[in-house]
């Protein structure tokens, strides 16, 4: 009786655990399916090589590079923010700081990562884009170098508390062995530590440029609707998961084809964004056995 | 020249955590600013109105409150049951180690992906329509990675002591877990709910995909009622080109930060407390 529970129990638990493997299975049958009645009236070249995206105007074009370059463009501004800044703090935390401080800013720096992204949405396009008007008369309202900005200032803490923790797990014996050198501070944080953590360093940025490239209400707020394919970012684009944004608040009617360009943009974007995260586990289980 | 060079690396690296922190205090500042005078009783109470003076966010804040207890109490169990399969049960077959890895990319999947599944499998395929519970389904799929990784640390501080005290006492596996371990763990279990659940409320893009709306004049009053929530409500006036309507969108951000701080206040009480007893 006790036996049999106890194997009930058991199998009830494995259930729990498999549920994230059917997570995973759900959003790629979901996507799947969706995208399969998409490409049969969309020929899969015009999907990814076209450069019009109007599906929602009567002369229709299903080109999604306009959605992915607005992406990209914005994702990048965010990780020219986000990687220098959020490595230079992480050197700063894991090498020069007093452990005081570090206990104080941190958990500051964490509320960064806390803070709702519509809140950062909010900021973009009410304070950062008039700020940023004032030198650049020529930015319009809406645009992709403020949602730039402050997606970067979103994902440094990210990006600083995992080189950090990348920096700090690099053995004492290699800084001593440089100061014993003769080197400073800085030449052992450059060529010491942060090669040695070359892998978990990286890792953090492949992980940032995932979740930069799956932000959205930042961008769906400040960075406008308009398909574009530029590389200017004073002019207002629009980014993957704004257009998904965008026809969710729409009433377009379910299973028409305007409807199933949302789950083809968010195949791809799945796509992408699943790929940069093996890469970056990946990444993070080798630097484990570096230093284990 | 080496020491010149030093102190001014430092200097550079001190002043990036500066701005960063500075850039903070920019935002918490302009959202006061903006939204601190339109906060009132009646702002609280009152419901969407195309005035902006008279509209409040009474139906989004319910709404909130509806979604968020529902995704708890998803979340929660699922999330516990399969902390312990792979804590207690499987941790070194190699099924666990693939679920472990599933898990871990499962965490950064964007929201907006788990809106489009939420979409198409609880609001279409299972019927749910737009409703709470399709809504709180949705984002207790988004937590649980959140709470899974939680409840782990929280199983792997509980000494082994106790569970061999337990099993020599002669009880089952079982019952060692649900008398001894999961009791020792509760306060980590449920600190890491409450911060799973605070990234869940302010979370906005699965939701719309999902088709929660952003005009609705009602609070909802049961799991299978339309719903709006806080920050959709944000949106909706952020997205509206009328001054008076951003004014709303920052007395809306300010009630949902006081939300999100009142929860982190209860995981830290919850933490603290669980700390002291752990020492007498």
């Amino acid at each position: 009786m006790t036996r049999t529970l106890e194997w009930i129990i058991e199998r009830l638990l494995f259930l729990c655990a498999a549920l994230s493997v059917l997570t995973t299975a759900g959003i790629i049958a979901v996507l799947a399916l969706e995208t399969y009645e998409f490409l049969r009236e969309v020929p899969i070249l015009e999907f990814l090589t076209g450069t019009e995206w109007t599906p929602l105007f009567a002369n229709r074009h299903f080109g999604v590079l306009p959605l992915v370059v607005g992406t990209m463009l914005v994702s990048a501004i965010a990780m020219v923010v986000a990687l220098p800044m959020g490595l230079l703090a992480a050197v700063y935390l894991s090498e020069y700081s007093p452990s005081g401080f570090r206990r104080v800013v941190k958990p500051v720096l964490e509320i960064l990562a806390g803070v709702p992204t519509v809140v950062y949405g909010y900021f973009a396009l009410t304070f950062v884009t008039p700020l940023l008007q004032r030198f650049f008369p020529s930015l319009s309202g809406f645009n992709a170098l403020s949602p730039g900005l402050v997606m970067g200032l979103m994902i440094l803490p990210l990006v600083s508390s995992l080189s950090e923790d990348a920096m700090r797990a690099v053995p004492q014996g290699l800084r001593e062995g440089s100061y014993a050198l003769g080197a400073t501070r800085m030449q052992t944080a450059l060529k010491v530590v942060v090669p040695a953590a070359f892998s978990g360093i990286t890792a953090a940025f492949i992980l940032a440029a995932s979740r930069a490239i799956g932000e959205t209400m930042i961008v769906a707020i400040a960075a406008g609707q308009q398909p574009r394919l530029t590389a200017n970012p004073f002019v207002p684009i629009e980014t993957m998961t704004a257009y998904i944004v965008q026809v969710s608040l729409g009433d377009t009617p379910q299973g028409t084809i305007e409807y199933r360009t949302i789950f083809a943009v968010g195949m791809l974007l799945f796509l992408m964004t699943f790929g940069l995260n093996l890469v970056s586990t990946w990444l993070r289980e080798r630097f484990r056995e570096e230093y284990a | 020249m080496r020491k010149q060079a030093d102190l001014l690396f430092q200097i550079v690296s001190l002043a990036t955590l500066i701005v960063a922190l500075g850039a903070l205090g920019a935002l918490v500042y302009d959202i006061f600013h903006d939204g601190a005078s339109r906060l009132s009783w009646s702002f609280l109470s009152n419901i969407a109105s195309r005035n902006a003076a008279e509209a409040g966010v009474y139906h989004a804040l319910m709404g909130s409150i509806w979604v968020i207890a529902l995704t708890g109490a998803l979340a929660l169990p699922t999330g516990v049951g399969a902390a312990i399969y792979l804590e207690e049960y499987g941790s070194r077959s190699r099924i666990a180690r693939f679920i472990e890895l599933n898990i871990s990319n499962l965490a950064a999947v964007p929201s907006i992906i788990y809106g489009l599944l939420g979409l198409g499998l609880f609001v279409r395929l299972m019927g749910m329509g737009q409703s709470v519970i399709a809504g709180a389904a949705t984002l207790a799929l988004l937590a649980l990675p959140v709470v899974i990784l939680s409840t782990r640390e929280a199983l792997r501080t509980v000494p082994n002591s106790i569970r061999e005290g337990s099993y020599a006492l002669g009880a089952t596996k079982w019952q060692t877990i649900w008398n001894q371990v999961l009791p020792m763990a509760l306060p980590g279990v449920l600190t890491g709910l409450i911060l799973a659940l605070s990234r869940a409320i302010g979370e906005t893009a699965p939701l719309i995909t999902i088709g929660a709306l952003t005009y609705i004049p009602f609070a909802p009053d049961s799991i299978w009622s339309k719903f709006t929530v806080l920050p959709i409500q944000v949106f909706n006036w952020v997205s509206r080109p009328q001054a008076d309507f951003k004014a709303n969108a920052a007395a809306g951000i300010l009630v949902l930060l006081a939300l999100l701080l009142s929860m982190n206040a209860v995981a830290i009480v919850v933490r603290d407390r669980s700390q002291r007893r752990g020492r007498a």
